[in-house]
Order: C-alpha cells, then structure tokens, then sequence
C-alpha cells in the first residue's frame, strides 16, 4: 500500500514571555516490564518450584545433575533454531514456519549422503554432515526466491502462512523420500552407533554431549563474528529496520544452515524422523519469544532457560505432558512481553 | 442554555513532562472555538483528553453536563464527540464510500438506511471531490482528499461536538482556502468545532473564540478577530512583523 | 438492506441443491448413487464431511477474512466439542450421570448445544486476553494453545484413573442422534441434518456480514485504532466473533462425534488446524461463501490424491496429500490470497453490496 507521508511541522518560535515552565529534565522514566527481568524472575520462580517438586519425588543431586545436562543439550539445539528465527524475522519480519523443516533436512540429507560415502568413517561422516548443510541453505535459498521474494510486498502474515505451507510441503516430501522410520546418524565420538559414556560429577554423559555443547558454541561464536567483523555481518544487523531484498534470501540460508547444523549435531542422540523439525522448530521459536524475538543473546540465553526448565518439568510429570511446558511459556512470554505485540497498526495518512 | 463541552482545571503530565498545566475553556452549542499556539503547546494533547484518548492527570471535562473524564474513547463518541486526529486514521485498504458510512457506525443500527444515506449525500455535496472519487481506496488518495474523508467521516456520525486537530496540516494553499471555507459552511450549518490550527491567521478568522496555547497554559483568549489584531500574537504566529522572518505560519 | 435478496436467492439454490444430492442418493434412480456418478470421488460420506467443516470455517472465515484476526489452533476448539458429546454420552456413568437422563434421546442435543456455550465461552475469555496481540504473534498464541488442548485431550486430562478422554485411543461407542423415536441415521438422513444445520450457519454469516457488525469487523481489520474511533468497541468485538467461531466449531465437532461414533485427539491437533486454514484460505477467507466451497474443494482434491495419483507416482497415496497441500497453500498465498471464490465475488461486488475483498479487504491486502 503506498503510504502518504506526513509533511514536516514547521517549529513555531517559543514564545518569550515568561512563565512557569514544567521541568524540563524528564522523572526518573517510569518502570516497565523488560523482557530480561520477566525471563529472569519467571525462570528463577520455575526453577524453584521445579526443583522443590522433585526433592519431592526423591531426586538428589546426581538426578538433577542428568536433567540438568540433558536441558542444556536441547538448550543448545533450541538456541541454533532460535537464532535462525531472529536473524529471518530481523531482515523480514516473517516468522519462519519453515525454520523447522531445515532442523529436519540437515540430518537426513546427512544420513543419505553418509551412506552413499561408504557409510563409516569420521572423513565420510563430516564430508556428508557438510554436505548436508550446505544443501539444505542451498534449498533454503531456493525457496526464498521462489516463494517469499516474489510475495515480499504482501503482509507479514500473508508470507507467515506460506512458509507454514512450505514447512508442510517439505515435511511430506521427507515422508515420501525418507519414509516414517527413524533413522541414525553414528556417534561422533565412536563413529558408531553406541556412545562413549563419560563420567562427570557423578553422572554418565553420553559423549555426543560435548558435541553438541561445542558445535552450538562454535557456531554462535562464528555467527557473532560474521555479525561483528564483516561487512555483510554488519549490514544485516542494520537491516531490523530496512529490508533489503537479497538480505532477505541470505538471511533464510543462513537461518537454515544453523537449523541444520542443529539437527545434525543432534541426531546421534536422538534418532531423527521425517517429523522431528515440527518440535524443534516450534520450540526454538518459543525459546526465541523468551529472548524478546530480536535479541541474538537473548534467543541464546531464552533456549537455554527452556532447555533447562523443560527438562526439570520432564523429571517431574508423566511424560505426555512433557510438551506442554513450553507452548505454555510461549503464551505468557507473548501475553507478558512488553510493548511490541500488541495491537495498534494499519493506519494511513501520518 | 449552558456549555456543551466544558474543559475544567485539567492538566495532564507523561513520565514527569508537564503537558497541559489548569487548561480551563468552555464551548457553547454552534460555537466554533480556535485553539492556536506553537508546536509542542499541548493543543493536540488537550483533544486527546477530551476525546478519552487520555486520562488527565487532574481536572474534568464535562459534555452536555455529564462528566466524561475517564470514559473509553468509544462511550465519548457515542455521546457524540467526534475527533478528527491530525493523522486522520482512515481505513487506508477500504474505499471512500466505506470509510464514510463507518463513520455512521453507531447510527447504523438505530437509524433507517435512507437517513444515513442521505446525509452521506450531504457531505458528497460538502466534497464534490470525494464523490468522483468514492470508489477509491483511501490510501490512494491525495492528503488533502484525506483530510476530506477524514472529516466527511467524523460528520457522518452527526457529532454534537467536532474537535479538529490541526485539519490544514499539509494541504496546499488552496486547499486550504477551500478547506476553511468548508468549516464556514459547516458553522453556518450549526455544528458545533473546536479547532486547533497551525494556521493562525485562518483560524482566527473563522472563530467566534479563540485561545492562545503556550507551554499548556492558555495564555491569551478573546473573539477570533481582536486576537488577530494584538501585537503580540500578530509578531509570533502571523508573521506580520516584518523583521522577524523566520516566524509567521500562514500559507506556506 | 442491498444484497439481502441476492444471499436469500444464494441460500434458496444452495438448499435446492442439497435437497437434491441427498434426494438422489436417498433415491439411486436405477440404482446409481453420487459414488457412481463422480467416479467415486463424491459419496454421502464425503458430503457430511464438508458440511461439517463448512460450520467450522464460517466461523473461521468472520474471525480471519473479516476481522482479520488468525487461528492457527482452531481444531482445539473442533475437538474440544467432539470430546464434549462423546463424554457426555459415553462415560456418563463415570461423572454421576442418571443412566435415565443418558440414554435419553435429548440428552446428546443438549450436550451440543451445552458445549458450545461453554466452549463460546471459555474462548470469549481466552480471546479477551490473547486477542490483544498483534498478526503473527496471534497465530503463535492460537497455535500454541491449540497444541495445549490437544496434548491436554492426548493425555486422558492427566487423570488416567478417570480415562475421560481415553488418552491417544479416545473414545468410541458414541451414540447416535435421535429426535424421539426418530434416528438421524443411515447417513443420508445424517446428510441432511448437517447441512440443514450448515446452511444456517451460512445464513448466520451472511447476516453478520451484512450487518453493522460485518462494517464494524472490517474496521478492525483495517486498523484498530480508527475502528475505535468511530466507535467499535474494539476488544469486545474481538472477543466476541472468537467466541462465536469456537462455538461454531464445537457444534461441529459434536456432530462430528455422532457421525464417526468414535474420536481420537490426533483429529484435532495441529495438522488439522492447518487444514483448516488451508481450506479457509482456498474458498476464500473473506467470504462467507467461500466456507462451503473451500471445505467441498479440499475433500474432494483429498480423495482425488488418495485414489488417483496412486497409479501416477509411485508413493503411498497417503504420502502426497501433505506435499500437494503445502505447495497449494504456498501457490494461494502468493497469487490469490483472496482465495477462489473470494476472488470471483470481488469482482461481483463491484456492483455494490459484495462481501468480497472490495468491500473489506483479505489479509494480503492489509500490507501497511
């Protein structure tokens, strides 16, 4: 829609007669809801109530010590699905329902391609983890300029709803390729399909842990470089305001590869299906609403609390309940998040 | 027979920033009240608490006798205080003829189809412009075409009260003579306005009152064309003296 | 007011028609049934389906094409009266029910007509407070709420003992409907208690398009703000036509218990949701028209995947449907986001008094 833009006031003169005047420095502004101190104080209440209900169900140090490892490993995941929702929705302003899709591409096209390589051996293993990563950007591109490039004047929800339908489409294209059957990528560790466990603070640790600990952290620190030191990195955080158009498609690819990445690294631990980018995706965007949505830190820091947090609540419920966990932080980040959601668009003539 | 709108004490502050400091003033029925001042003055802000955009921080505003201070923005303009912002607020994905019969909202529930289109007919007369251009979406409109749905808009609720804010903002010279012709027609038709301008001397002209707003303090009031005749208000918004040319407001 | 007499002779032909299919097939002159006549793509069964989602998507069509407000978890609010009836009518004993007043043949009415106040209800609530969110941060909140509920359905409400809800297995066993003695059943009677129920749904929405409350939806649409200021009490409104779309979908999915006689949570959870809206957005969102059609459209390129590509690729038939429905979604949202027939009434509503985007605008139109 073409705007009208709203001429210029002109600055009348102050007049000099004298009078009394408020005061010119403002108050002290008044105090409102930020986005770190919900996260923070929700995450510090959880925890404890967390914590006090499994002292109830007898757990010790070492049992919250595993729930404690496990949640920072699927805090890691989430925080390389986060991150890859902040960077599309800063350069667009889409929320990418396809995120999800590339969580799941990356470790089936590395399984495929493993195989294809030979099957075993830490050489083929990484040369197919690569290659997957970079065939899921280079689809993740496609699908930008075949499908979100060309709506891009549409409205914001108008191109949320394709990539739900390109989420949908690539999904059942998993089906039909990959069947419904998990799938196994060999340890990295032990190049096969058992794990090394390790032994820290009292506590077996399957090895892949280190892993996916590392590769989040490598990653993370490799896309803070981008950010800082290149010229690209550097346009693209400009971008929150402006949307350039191959900004747009580098965003996307760049969001995938950290999707994929996340899938592969954690798919030694958890046996990957068609349908494991539904999950993830949806989590990794409710850990990115706990960060405030445009915040890289805060999408880090946010998967990591629901790793955590979810994981405590998996210790203590049945386990069909495990999931409800975060789609009830995403309710009430989204209700609580301060200014920023709320309604109030569609004007014209200012 | 007493004030229609009547402004009592009010001031109003945001986060330690004094916006409008004891603004008292009065509009009697078919009235048409100038409120003039520089940028910043609080005129819009005023409005804003009339209208129930904002609660003032003390004071009342009474209309037709009845206190409206913290009513919603909606119960006032049932009440029939209808305000025309200075971003005027259209339905930009809609057409002319659309945004205009929603601004008989209220009365299309209550009153016969053939009422509401005829004074839909009525404000096509007021802007010719508009019915040539009724099937138009709004937001494809010129700003001065705007400011017509805008106010085609506000008129088709049949407002007790019309409060104006800033209506000339943007408009070329001429549309802006056309424009206040308009707001005399509009007086001579018995509506009741109060008008914040940027456009002093236009203002002045056409109101029976005016106010000068300073700092959210009403500093000077009187008949509309005494006002245009003291010095002081002459040297700081109509740029009549001749030294001072970085003043005056007028026709741009 | 204008365009009354073109939505009575719409609803006329429309009823026409469904008397008619349901006359043929309860009829089979020589023996030919609908199934014959459509290579078996169209049957009784199929057209009961489509009834049923058409009462849905009418509430979902106000609610997304007009209000502008979206529902990615609307299915929550479907399988939130399916398990309501199936409950009730089932496992009666197990709340304390009298066996005299559970085998009445009232009760299972009153039960539908109980659960969708109290789904409308509980929604109008629920809507009060989340509708206040913007766009994309409403789909979230829908989407995740549609998940809670049916994880909540899924879980047996976490008291197993009881087995409300019969955890992923659900309910089977429900009865079906009667009118006294009268049984609304085999599907052909069936038939023509879900679209007679179905058109007046229809009626419903077009009564609300047309009436100040359609301008005042519209309005919101377009900006809240100006909305307010003519007027609309905006976040009531908002509330309301949520309650009303989930009440709708809670009398669906109460006849969808009677019909299937069995509900499991997997029906109403988040792929069905997309369903919806993918059949909201092919019939068109900002029509109430689009409803039916969009509901018929989808089934029917549902039951064309299923039978006929079998032969083409060589897949499971089941295989292909989310594939061809991602990329359909994809390929509406960037060419019609109007919809099909939203498209069609556009055109027509240049002669004045449509409900199609010209007088309101569909979602793709609201790019500002």
């Amino acid at each position: 829609m073409r705007s009208v833009a709203e001429p210029a006031t002109t600055e009348l003169p102050a007049r000099t007669v004298p009078g009394p005047r408020g005061p010119a420095a403002r108050a002290p502004a008044a105090r409102r809801l930020s986005s770190r101190g919900v996260l923070g104080t929700a995450s510090a209440v959880l925890l404890l109530v967390f914590w006090a209900l499994g002292r109830r169900l007898g757990y010790g140090l070492s049992e919250y010590l595993q729930l404690l490892v496990d949640g920072t490993v699927t805090g890691s995941v989430y925080a390389l699905v986060a991150v890859g929702f902040v960077v599309v929705y800063r350069v667009t302003g889409v929320i990418n329902f396809a995120q999800g899709a590339f969580v799941m591409l990356g470790p089936m096209l590395a399984i495929t391609f493993f195989r294809t390589l030979g099957g075993s051996g830490g050489l083929a293993l990484a040369a197919a983890a690569a290659a997957a990563v970079l065939a899921t950007a280079l689809v993740a591109t496609a699908v930008h300029r075949l499908t979100l490039h060309p709506a891009r004047a549409a409205s914001a929800l108008t191109r949320i709803i394709i990539t739900v339908g390109v989420y949908i489409s690539i999904q059942g294209m998993g089906l039909i390729v990959w069947g419904p059957r998990p799938y196994a990528l060999p340890a990295f560790t032990t190049l096969q399909m058992a794990d090394r466990l390790v032994t820290v603070g009292g506590i077996a640790v399957q090895a892949q842990t280190f892993w996916i600990w590392g590769t989040a952290a490598f990653t993370l620190a490799l896309l803070a470089l981008f950010f800082e030191r290149t010229v690209v990195g550097k346009a693209m955080r400009a971008c929150a305001v402006n949307r350039v158009d191959r900004m747009a498609t580098l965003a996307f690819g760049l969001a995938a590869v950290l999707g994929a990445v996340g899938g592969i690294v954690l798919s030694p631990a958890t046996r990957p299906t068609y349908d494991m980018g539904l999950e993830l995706g949806l989590k990794g965007f409710v850990a990115a609403i706990m960060g405030g949505l445009v915040s890289f830190p805060g999408a880090v820091v946010g998967a990591l609390v629901l790793g955590v947090l979810e994981s405590l609540w998996a210790g203590i419920t049945l386990s069909g309940f495990k999931d409800i966990f975060a789609f009830v932080m995403l309710i009430i980040f989204l209700l609580v998040r301060p200014q920023g959601f709320l309604a109030g668009k569609g004007e014209v003539g200012h | 027979m007493g004030p229609l709108l009547e402004v009592h004490q009010v001031s109003k502050a945001f986060d330690g920033l004094i916006a409008l400091v004891d603004v008292s003033l009065a509009i009697h029925p078919g009235q048409i009240k100038g409120l003039i001042g520089p940028n910043g003055a609080g005129k819009s802000t005023l409005l804003r608490v009339i209208s129930g955009l904002l609660r003032p921080t003390s004071g009342r505003v009474t209309f037709d006798g009845q206190v409206i201070t913290g009513w919603t923005p909606e119960r006032i303009v049932a009440c029939g205080v209808v305000h025309v912002p200075e971003r005027r607020q259209l339905f930009g994905a809609m057409r002319v003829e659309d945004n205009l019969l929603l601004g008989a909202y209220l009365r299309l529930r209550r009153e016969p189809w053939r009422v509401i289109r005829g004074d839909l007919e009525r404000v096509y007369e007021l802007f010719p412009r508009l019915r040539e251009r009724r099937r138009q979406v709004a937001a494809t409109l010129s700003g001065g075409e705007q400011q017509m749905v805008a106010i085609g808009r506000a008129l088709m609720a049949r407002p007790r009260l019309l409060l104006l804010d800033e209506p000339s903002l943007g408009l070329a010279p001429l549309l802006v003579r056309e424009f206040f012709r308009v707001v005399e027609e509009l007086r001579a038709q018995g509506y009741t306005i109060l008008l914040v301008e940027q456009n002093a001397r236009q203002a002045l002209r056409v109101a029976d009152v005016a106010y000068v707003m300073e700092t959210g303090r009403i500093t000077t009031q009187g008949p509309g064309r005494d006002l245009l005749n003291l010095p002081e208000v002459q040297a700081a918004y109509l740029g009549a003296h001749p030294a001072e040319k970085t003043m005056g407001v007028g026709l741009r | 007011m204008r365009g009354l007499s073109s939505d009575i002779r719409a609803l006329v032909a429309a009823g026409a028609l469904v008397l008619l299919l349901g006359g043929f097939e309860m009829v089979r002159p020589g023996g030919i049934s609908l199934s014959h006549l459509s290579g078996g793509l169209v049957t009784i069964d199929l057209l009961i389906r489509a009834g049923i989602f058409t009462i849905i998507l009418v509430g979902l069509n106000l609610l997304m094409g007009y209000a502008g407000q979206v529902s990615l978890g609307q299915a929550a609010f479907y399988g939130m009266g399916a398990f309501f009836s199936a409950i009730l009518t089932v496992k009666a004993s197990v709340l304390g029910i009298p066996a005299v007043v559970a085998k009445a043949w009232w009760w299972p009415w009153l039960v539908m007509g109980g659960a969708a106040v109290l789904v409308g209800g509980f929604s109008f609530v629920v809507g009060w407070v989340i509708l206040r969110l913007r766009e994309h941060y409403l789909a979230m909140a829908t989407l995740g709420l549609g998940v809670i509920v049916y994880i909540v359905l899924r879980e047996n409400l976490g008291m197993p003992q009881l087995n409300l809800t019969g955890g992923f297995d659900g309910i089977v066993g429900i009865p079906r409907l009667r009118v006294g003695a009268l049984a609304m059943w085999p599907e052909a009677r069936y038939y023509f208690l879900v679209w007679g129920l179905a058109l007046l749904t229809i009626a419903l929405g077009l009564n609300v398009v047309r009436s100040p409350v359609g301008r005042a939806l519209r309005a919101i649409h377009g900006s809240e703000a100006a909305a307010e200021s003519v007027g609309v009490v905006v976040p009531l409104l908002k509330a309301q036509i949520f309650a009303l779309s989930a009440a709708l979908a809670s009398l669906a999915g109460s006849l969808y218990a009677h019909f299937q006689a069995a509900v499991v949570p997997d029906t109403f959870g988040f792929v069905p949701s997309l369903e919806l809206v993918v059949m909201s957005a092919i019939g068109g969102m900002a029509s109430i028209w689009g409803a039916p059609f969009g509901a018929l459209a989808v089934l029917v390129l549902q039951e064309v995947l299923r039978t006929r590509v079998l032969g083409l690729v060589p897949v499971v038939s089941g295989e292909m449907e989310p594939v061809v429905f991602g990329a359909l979604l994809v390929l509406i949202m960037m060419f019609w986001p109007s919809g099909l027939v939203s498209s069609y009434w556009g055109r027509m509503a240049a002669r004045g008094g449509g409900d199609g985007p010209a007088a309101g605008g569909a979602p793709s139109q609201q790019g500002l």
